[in-house]
């Protein structure tokens, strides 16, 4: 049986489209990083070098605080086995800017990658984008940042 | 015009070992676990030297031999270490092509930026400190009659470097110059994209340091640059990298209640006045040049001037005249010495680039030049290079808004000053921007007025020791390349001497 799309479950309060989805490849990739390692996480990083990409940790290994919102979460357990659950992170302050885009996570050849756990098999996590079709299901920025919900920057407009 | 000789063909300025180990007390040691990896020169898309896959087991061996050489080494005066500082700078001065073609083969970048910013830089950078350390006093003050407070400068002990691969020479000598001449031992640990470079550079340079002095351990970020990271025997961390690493390594020395210096990227403003454009003069063309050094480093550079902001009356001739010239940008063999724009440094970089080119199209942003990845034919063919890419856009969407580290730029126009402060402040970054302007008055209070670490004023991509570069906002914590590096690397040791004979009469 060919490896499927996984897509996240919505856990932005309010919301009711899934924000993020992995690529066949990626949730392989996954599925074997999780035999080694164990239970992961995601956060999406931004700037520099190896920024803007979805960096893997063990989960927990990257403490999150009310300063990054949980996109969604994916179970990459096959159906009837028991649930692997991995959290998909990102900064509030990025999300700010990124809420307007759905979020694909895929694979490519690649080296290297801060500290995250795909790089020693040679490939590297990949952000593809697509537009949100409709602002509307989705909770506003402002809404999704649970802290300091006033000091946030207005909603993004999807143009 | 000069094209240099590829690495392993005849007459290489530069012939590379078969195999890297880590360098380890003053000598080459194999890796604990045996495991190596391919490094890839990203001019031809193939491998060219196996490098130690590095592990906690050698993290801890280079972390041994610099705790045996810190003691001495943190005992050193000011004048010998600066003289070693001096000895360094001389032997890469000696070597500037061998090192520039080094690192060209490692990184991509076109060897003319290496034979005449990388190399060059990296030398004065070690004279600089040399420099700076030998003129650093500590303080004193006569607090009262009979008591005195001295403030005395002490090494850290043993420092954790994490080094990027945009520039792994410049950004190695960076950390390393400062570190040294503070009277640090250190364990670096390069870039898996770039990880053989540095190596070259210790070879010439190794036997001018103590032993264990410097330790280079090559390997993944999971497998070595966490181990060193969050080691409980380093006394500092530095970090040049991207935002979710930076986290998690000051997350890793708030566990060690250790301090970290971290330079995370940017996403730089680059604003033009009407008045540049008032003339068709030096400083016009000067202006121009400013607008596509976007290009510069292929975009791999955390202050690339990424946003250009025009302001309205100029946007449309000055934007011409711009895409003009960026569309002249030479891409070819980075070895040639007419090459002004190289390879990206990694198959997944390249990746990273096009995905963002495809979102800016999705966003609606209008493609004004290049977009696609460009093959260069003949044995450059694999190479990982793209096209000069100008976008049309608003600040908003996410090319405006995240680092792509590519020959990406983002443009867009602004109505007044108060229009321009507000779109170069909009971005969570905070490391580097341009101004442009003949009236001084504007650019200075621009300068001024915008969030970040590094303002540019009517020049930019200029890195010359002394000027302080860090960042505001999320790129960062810290500075580097001015003497104030020096404290990031030393300890506060103050004496609090009373030279009274009476007591204080409590008990």
């Amino acid at each position: 049986m060919s490896t499927p799309t996984i897509t996240a479950s919505v856990t932005i309060t309010g919301e009711t489209i899934p924000r993020v989805e992995l690529t066949p490849v990626a949730v392989d990739l996954l599925r074997s990083l999780w035999e080694e390692h164990g239970p992961l996480m995601f956060h999406q990083s931004g700037g520099c070098c190896d920024g803007s990409s979805p960096m893997l940790f063990m989960a927990g290994e990257f403490i999150t605080s009310d300063q990054d919102v949980r996109l969604g979460q994916f179970d990459l357990a096959p159906a009837g086995e028991p649930g692997q659950p991995l959290d998909f992170w990102m900064s509030a302050e990025q999300f700010n800017y990124w809420s307007h885009t759905f979020l694909t996570v895929d694979v490519v050849p690649g080296r290297g990658s801060g500290f995250s756990a795909e790089a020693p098999r040679g490939v590297r996590f990949l952000i593809r984008s697509e537009l949100m079709t409709t602002m509307t299901p989705f909770a506003g920025p402002t809404d999704t940042v649970e802290a300091d919900a006033a000091d946030s920057p207005a909603p993004v407009v999807a143009s | 015009m000069t094209v240099y000789a590829a690495p392993g063909t005849p007459g290489s300025k530069v012939t590379f070992k078969s195999r890297y180990e880590n360098w380890i007390g003053g000598e080459w040691v194999a890796p604990v676990k045996g495991q190596y990896f391919e490094d890839i020169t990203p001019v031809t898309g193939k491998p060219f030297a196996e490098v130690a896959r590095g592990t906690a087991e050698d993290i801890e061996l280079a972390l041994d031999a610099a705790h045996k050489a810190a003691p001495a080494w943190g005992k050193t005066s000011a004048t010998e270490r600066a003289a070693v500082l001096n000895r360094i700078a001389d032997v890469i001065d000696a070597n500037t092509e061998m090192l520039a073609v080094a690192e060209t083969w490692d990184n991509g970048k076109a060897v003319r930026e290496t034979i005449n910013a990388d190399i060059p830089l990296a030398a004065d950078h070690f004279r600089y400190f040399a420099s700076a350390i030998r003129a650093q006093d500590g303080d004193h003050a006569q607090l009262d009659g009979d008591t005195v407070s001295y403030q005395f400068h002490e090494p850290l002990g043993v420092v954790g470097q994490i080094i990027p691969w945009n520039f792994p020479i410049l950004m190695a000598v960076w950390k390393l110059a400062p570190a040294l001449a503070a009277g640090n031992a250190i364990v670096l640990k390069p870039a898996e994209q770039t990880p053989v470079s540095i190596l070259v550079l210790m070879e010439l340079i190794g036997d001018i340091l103590p032993p264990g002095v410097v330790n280079v351990v090559n390997g993944f970020g999971l497998e070595a640059g966490k181990p060193l990271a969050s080691s409980n025997r380093i006394r500092k961390i530095a970090f040049t990298g991207e935002t979710t690493t930076g986290r998690l390594i000051l997350q890793y020395a708030s566990a060690n209640i250790i301090p970290s210096t971290v330079e995370l990227g940017g996403k730089s403003p680059n604003i033009f006045f009407s008045d540049v454009a008032q003339e068709k003069d030096a400083f016009y063309d000067k202006a121009q040049e400013g607008f596509v050094l976007f290009a510069f480093n292929q975009g791999e550079v955390c202050t690339a001037p990424s946003r250009a902001l025009l302001q309205k009356p100029i946007y449309d001739s000055f934007l011409g005249d711009a895409v003009t010239r960026a569309s002249k940008i030479i891409q070819g063999n980075p070895l040639d010495t007419d090459t002004q724009m190289g390879a990206q440094a990694s198959n997944d970089q390249l990746e990273k680039i096009l995905s963002y080119i495809d979102i800016g199209t999705k966003e609606g942003a209008r493609l004004a030049l290049g977009g696609e990845r460009a093959d260069l034919g003949g044995d450059l063919t694999d190479g990982y290079y793209v096209q000069p890419t100008i976008f049309e856009g608003h600040n908003k969407m996410r090319l405006f808004q995240e680092e792509i580290f590519g020959p990406v730029l983002a443009v867009t126009s602004f109505t007044d000053y108060d229009d321009a402060i507000s779109i170069a402040n909009d971005t969570i970054y905070g490391l580097g921007a341009g101004v442009w302007s003949r009236n001084g008055n504007v650019a200075y209070r621009a300068g001024r007025d915008i969030q970040a670490g590094r303002v540019w004023v009517n020049n930019y991509h200029a890195y010359p020791a002394g000027a302080a570069f860090g960042g505001y906002k999320s790129s960062g914590i810290g500075r580097e390349n001015n003497k104030l590096a020096l404290g990031h690397y030393q300890q506060t040791k103050n004496l609090l001497v009373s030279y009274s004979e009476n007591k204080l009469g409590f008990f």
